[in-house]
């Protein structure tokens, strides 16, 4: 367990993993009564690796997610209630009901969109890092980088090839992070990626350096991209990718019946694999915070959840006029 | 005014452009041209001499060489306008759209929308485009009809090598993402340019580059010059066009077109794309939408036909628009009674 994280960094750290979990177990529930419309697909099980990249960066720093994106959102400093109420639809929402659950962004934040793209979003980050290697360095010589998340499906794209060599090549600070959670959609990687559940060698092959670590582990999240920033920021180094062995506790979309798990797969990842259940055991433990502390997170964390629906489902909804809008600053 | 070719008008409002703003940012393919080869950076410095020099003026950080890689740059020019920056990406020829389509159409495209007006992607993608160098299918073809179709996108096709300088300037100023369509057959074109740092055509107002009561003449691009030589051949037989250059055709000045058809009361389209679902038959729709009463005949359309862009020279002049078809389009327009 890393012992550079003081008890302030800890406890954040848990609340945001537990504000991403409970903000998917509940739209898992939501999602049922038919009142969100369109395709949602949960982050559940994968919340080490959003927190435990996202808490290294500051807001100059920009990160590019997914079609599962919520967790990224969320652990980038997106705003839970917009973000409910984006999906809900309302005008109120974070993108006032235009992109709902994939497209969920907050360019002032650095976070520059989920997308409903597999792959799409490797190049874009790639212009984000020339964009932070032109600004050039800080007082400290550390450049801002630029964050790609990738599932195992994505490094299949050729977008996501192509977005690597550019980065190599113009050793732009950009970081592909891939989390490996098994599946490309309903398929699993035994048959969809060549290199089977080894991505990072086809990073390594373009010419970066790599690394791995179990993205059920919070702290070893955490060690390693602490590593990967200390290198990624030198001006000269160029990119970098990681890849994190995670799992994927709901289907690729809600509806998904599952048909392609194992028996009581579900039950032992969620049993043996939960990142969370893990964090909570090793700073228990280590008399790092208690369960008091612990338990006093999660029940606050459901209240802001609690409120978060409660205002989606009061928030003004959009008009047919809305439709027009903001396809153009001036046409 | 400078006399220039429509190559060079492009390199130097660019050029300008990345003096003035720090943000403008060039990338593409051999938008350098000879790196990592024994001649050198600049060995080649654009293969339509439209970067030449911006590398020693602006370094690599500014002028970024890409490998041959169409979905990054596009994805990249986004990425980087999403960051702030002004970027002006060249896609080689306007053919290799199809392999950065997603970047174009599902990602910069749509920004703004999907984040609720929330963003800016002042991205500029120029594209080299167009017939007439026997290039054959995948090196000639126009894509004006798809990006036009695209809601987000600006699309901008300069006739003369003033348009060029005026219409890329906005273009790079403009904060929405803009499709800038170089007709490659135009590069050697020489007119006299604006030497104003601050030169601008507003995008959404056409030009009238030729002026005649009996028939309207709509063109874009390369079709403009075509247009303007069947007009004057017209005029030596007392047939006066309007000859209406777009400029843009995301926005469409709508009302150029109409208030000419209101006049002339017939109106010629042409189009070097095929035939269907076009730029042809969107102004043809327009007009007999909102212009019906005043058309004295059937609108004619002089396009490329259903067919991919052939190769050989005797093909390829007989697959484009060219001003004796115009010509034929006119006088049968005006032979209907």
């Amino acid at each position: 367990m890393s012992m550079q994280l003081n008890r302030e960094a800890l406890t954040r750290a848990y609340r945001q993993m537990k504000l991403i979990r409970e903000f998917e177990e509940r739209l898992h529930e939501e999602i049922q009564t038919g009142e969100i419309a369109g395709f949602t697909h949960l982050y559940c099980g994968q919340e080490a690796v959003a927190v435990g990249v996202c808490e290294h960066l500051t807001p100059r720093d920009k990160i590019v997610s997914t079609h599962r994106g919520h967790g990224h959102c969320l652990a980038k400093g997106c705003d839970v209630e917009g973000m409910m109420k984006e999906i809900w639809g309302s005008q109120d929402g974070l993108c006032n009901g235009k992109g709902g659950s994939m497209h969920i962004a907050d360019v002032e934040k650095g976070m520059l969109g989920a997308n409903g793209i597999v792959g799409a979003g490797a190049p874009i980050a790639v212009g984000a890092a020339l964009s932070a290697k032109i600004d050039g360095p800080d007082a400290e010589g550390k450049l801002g980088v630029a964050i790609t998340f990738s599932g195992d499906g994505a490094c299949n794209q050729g977008t996501t090839f192509e977005a690597m060599n550019l980065a190599v090549v113009t050793k732009a600070p950009a970081i592909f992070v891939f989390e490996n959670n098994h599946y490309s959609e309903h398929t699993g990687n035994a048959y969809a990626v060549g290199t089977r559940d080894d991505i990072a060698s086809r990073a390594e092959a373009f010419g970066m350096k790599v690394w791995r670590a179990d993205g059920t582990d919070f702290f070893a999240v955490h060690d390693c991209m602490r590593e990967v920033l200390e290198y990624v920021r030198v001006p000269g180094n160029g990119p970098a990718a990681v890849e994190f062995d995670t799992e994927r506790f709901f289907g690729h979309f809600e509806g998904d019946p599952q048909r392609y798990r194992g028996e009581g797969e579900i039950e032992r990842i969620r049993t043996t694999r939960d990142c969370i259940r893990k964090f909570r055991g090793s700073v228990t433990e280590a008399g790092l915070l208690s369960d008091a502390d612990l338990d006093d997170i999660d029940t606050a964390t459901l209240d802001t959840i609690e409120a978060a629906v409660k205002a989606s489902r009061a928030a003004p909804r959009p008009g047919a006029a809305n439709v027009l809008e903001n396809v153009y600053i001036n046409y | 005014m400078a006399k220039l070719m429509y190559r060079d008008a492009i390199r130097n409002t660019i050029f300008q452009e990345m003096q003035r703003d720090p943000r403008v940012v060039v990338l593409g393919e051999d938008v350098v041209g000879g790196m990592g080869t024994a001649g050198g950076p600049e060995a080649i410095g654009g293969i339509w001499s439209t970067s030449t020099g911006l590398y020693d003026a602006f370094g690599p950080d500014r002028v970024i060489d890409t490998p041959i890689s169409e979905s990054a740059i596009v994805g990249a020019a986004g990425g980087l306008a999403l960051a702030g920056k002004r970027p002006v990406a060249e896609i080689m020829f306007a053919d290799f759209i199809g392999v950065c389509m997603d970047q174009l159409w599902n990602q910069i495209a749509k920004f703004r929308y999907m984040f609720g007006g929330k963003s800016i992607c002042p991205a500029v993608i120029r594209m080299p485009c167009g017939a007439g160098y026997n290039a054959a299918a995948q090196h000639s073809q126009v894509i004006h009809q798809f990006v036009t179709n695209m809601p987000g996108l600006k699309v901008v096709m300069p006739s003369t090598p003033e348009d060029a300088c005026g219409l890329l300037r906005q273009a790079i100023r403009d904060d929405d993402p803009v499709i800038f369509l170089e007709h490659k057959f135009l590069y050697g074109m020489s007119g006299e340019v604006s030497d104003d740092p601050e030169f601008c055509i507003p995008f959404g107002h056409a030009r009238l580059a030729r002026a005649g009561l009996d028939a309207t003449i709509v063109a874009a691009g390369m079709m403009v010059g075509y247009a303007e030589a069947a007009a004057d051949e017209l005029a030596r037989d007392g047939i006066g066009c309007d000859v209406i250059d777009l400029r843009t055709t995301s926005p469409l000045d709508e009302e150029a077109i109409l208030d000419s058809v209101e006049v002339t009361g017939r109106l010629v389209v042409v189009d070097e794309a095929p035939p269907r679902c076009s730029l042809a038959t969107d102004i043809a729709a327009l007009v007999a939408s909102k212009a019906f009463a005043s058309l004295k005949a059937p609108t004619e359309m002089v396009t490329a036909p259903h067919t991919p862009v052939p190769f050989a020279r005797e093909l390829e002049s007989a697959y484009l628009p060219s001003p004796a078809k115009i010509v034929a389009a006119v006088r049968q327009t005006l032979s209907y009674r």
